[in-house]
């Protein structure tokens, strides 16, 4: 067994870091727009609106019944085929619509559990004093549901941002591809992958770390 | 002042609430008493349309409500001048004492941010919780709780508030607070129609006790007649079960 090559993964390190703000910039954009979907999908979904509820079931069954994978190379190599405009699209973009889309569809039921979760009486007070459906979702209903799915909701980020590992197959140039291209110029593969794992694990870390604050602050009111 | 008629509610196919006429004078403090299960507090949500009810009319004011053909732009404008006093208190958990008594004034009568919190604070002083409005319902007692609850419906400066079994969830030591400010806010001429088991309070405060049984009122009249002169077997029978022997 060959010694670990120290110095080439010393000098790799900020190669590949130079990639992370792009692999974060993926994450970040898919994780608010998933966030955005998944809350309007829970709401079709608890109030059981009329035609859309079954539309947003039959995509939920979808978006989580199918490889992330197979949603990307749909999205970029496969839809284009089909719909001639869709030729624009980029491995960025694609590889933003897959992550928001499938996401999304998890991300909604676990806010939609929260939702129901929260006690029936007191969307029943906020109609008394006359909200409309909107206001109390907006100010009692969804602040709250927030809470329970935070921790749920922040796994989900923290899967996203290794999950934009795959947009290197569709050509993106992201940590992952780097690391890829990077590896196969030297040969120095274990060193490579073990270099980008031990960055996206520290990536994930601080993430947790800002979870467990961001629960201490959401709890505040629930503190007796 | 407040006029219902023939309000119907089923649930499948029995009548919960079998045709309710009433009339609430402006500041009448009604309690209403009967069996469990004979449609008090669904009469208190169907007014309020928590639930929707069947058939009937609800007059409040200048608006007038057709239960069977209401509109939302209705619903909304009769909540907003009915207020409803919960068993469980209800408050919202993500808001603080002070904010739950805002949160209406803010968000439904558009009152500006400073404005309600300055009302909602005097409301505060009023129940006796001058120095708790920045305590979340998680750190309040029962009784408190309930008390800010009061002062929610309150804040709305509705025609009529609705308590439904207000101190019926809480432990005996808290009963008597929110009892004493239904009467403060009975001496202050707000209209109230009470369901309750406390017949004490019924006795003491209400200038009409209503009996409903099966979803109709059996008998009504000032507490002074119900009580102690009853002209139904079934309103002699409820009261032999829940007053104290003479």
């Amino acid at each position: 067994m060959q010694g670990l090559d120290l110095d080439y993964m010393v000098g790799l390190l900020p190669v590949l870091l130079s990639y992370l703000p792009l692999t974060l910039q993926l994450a970040v954009t898919g994780m608010a727009l998933a966030l955005l979907l998944a809350c309007l999908l829970a709401v079709v979904r608890v109030l059981q609106v009329p035609v859309l509820d079954p539309l947003v079931r039959l995509f939920i069954s979808f978006f989580r019944g199918t490889p992330l994978l197979v949603q990307l190379f749909l999205f970029y190599y496969g839809l284009p085929q089909v719909f001639a405009f869709l030729t624009a699209i980029n491995g960025i973009t694609a590889t933003i619509i897959g992550l928001t889309l499938h996401f999304a569809a998890y991300m909604a039921e676990s806010i939609r559990a929260a939702i129901v979760g929260i006690d029936r009486s007191q969307t029943e007070a906020a109609l008394s004093i006359g909200m409309t459906t909107s206001q109390m979702m907006r100010r009692i209903v969804l602040p709250q549901a927030a809470r329970v799915a935070a921790p749920t909701l922040m796994n989900y980020f923290i899967d996203m941002i290794k999950s934009t590992s795959l947009a290197f197959t569709l050509g993106v140039t992201e940590l992952m591809g780097a690391t890829q291209k990077e590896a196969a110029g030297s040969f120095l593969y274990f060193e490579a992958f073990i270099t980008v794992a031990v960055i996206y694990w520290i990536v994930v870390e601080g993430l947790s770390w800002v979870q467990r604050r961001m629960e201490v602050f959401l709890n505040r009111a629930y503190a007796r | 002042m407040i006029e219902i008629r023939g309000l119907t509610k089923r649930f499948g196919d029995r009548a919960v609430l079998d045709g309710i006429d009433l009339d609430i004078g402006r500041g009448e403090i009604i309690v209403v008493i009967g069996p469990s299960g004979t449609g008090k507090s669904t009469l208190l949500r169907c007014l309020n349309f928590l639930e929707k009810p069947d058939a009937g009319t609800i007059l409040v004011g200048d608006l007038t409500v057709d239960a069977a053909r209401a509109t939302k732009d209705e619903i909304l404008r009769l909540r907003r001048c009915t207020a409803f006093v919960f068993q469980n208190y209800a408050l919202f958990a993500n808001k603080t004492a002070l904010q739950n008594i805002a949160e209406g004034l803010i968000v439904v009568k558009k009152m500006a941010k400073a404005e309600a919190h300055a009302k909602a604070q005097a409301i505060l002083e009023r129940i006796g919780l001058g120095d708790r409005g920045d305590s979340y319902p998680a750190a309040l007692s029962g009784g408190q709780q309930q008390r800010v609850g009061i002062g929610r419906a309150m804040a709305l400066e509705a025609a009529l508030i609705l308590f439904d079994e207000p101190t019926s969830s809480l432990d005996p030591e808290w009963v008597d607070e929110v009892l004493d400010l239904m009467r403060q806010l009975a001496r202050a001429h707000q209209t109230m129609l009470v369901v309750t088991h406390e017949m004490q309070f019924a006795r003491d405060v209400a200038d009409r006790v209503i009996f409903m049984d099966e979803g109709r009122i059996v008998e009504q009249g000032p507490p002074s007649e119900l009580f102690f002169r009853p002209g139904d077997e079934r309103t002699r029978s409820f009261l032999r079960k829940v007053l104290p022997p003479a």
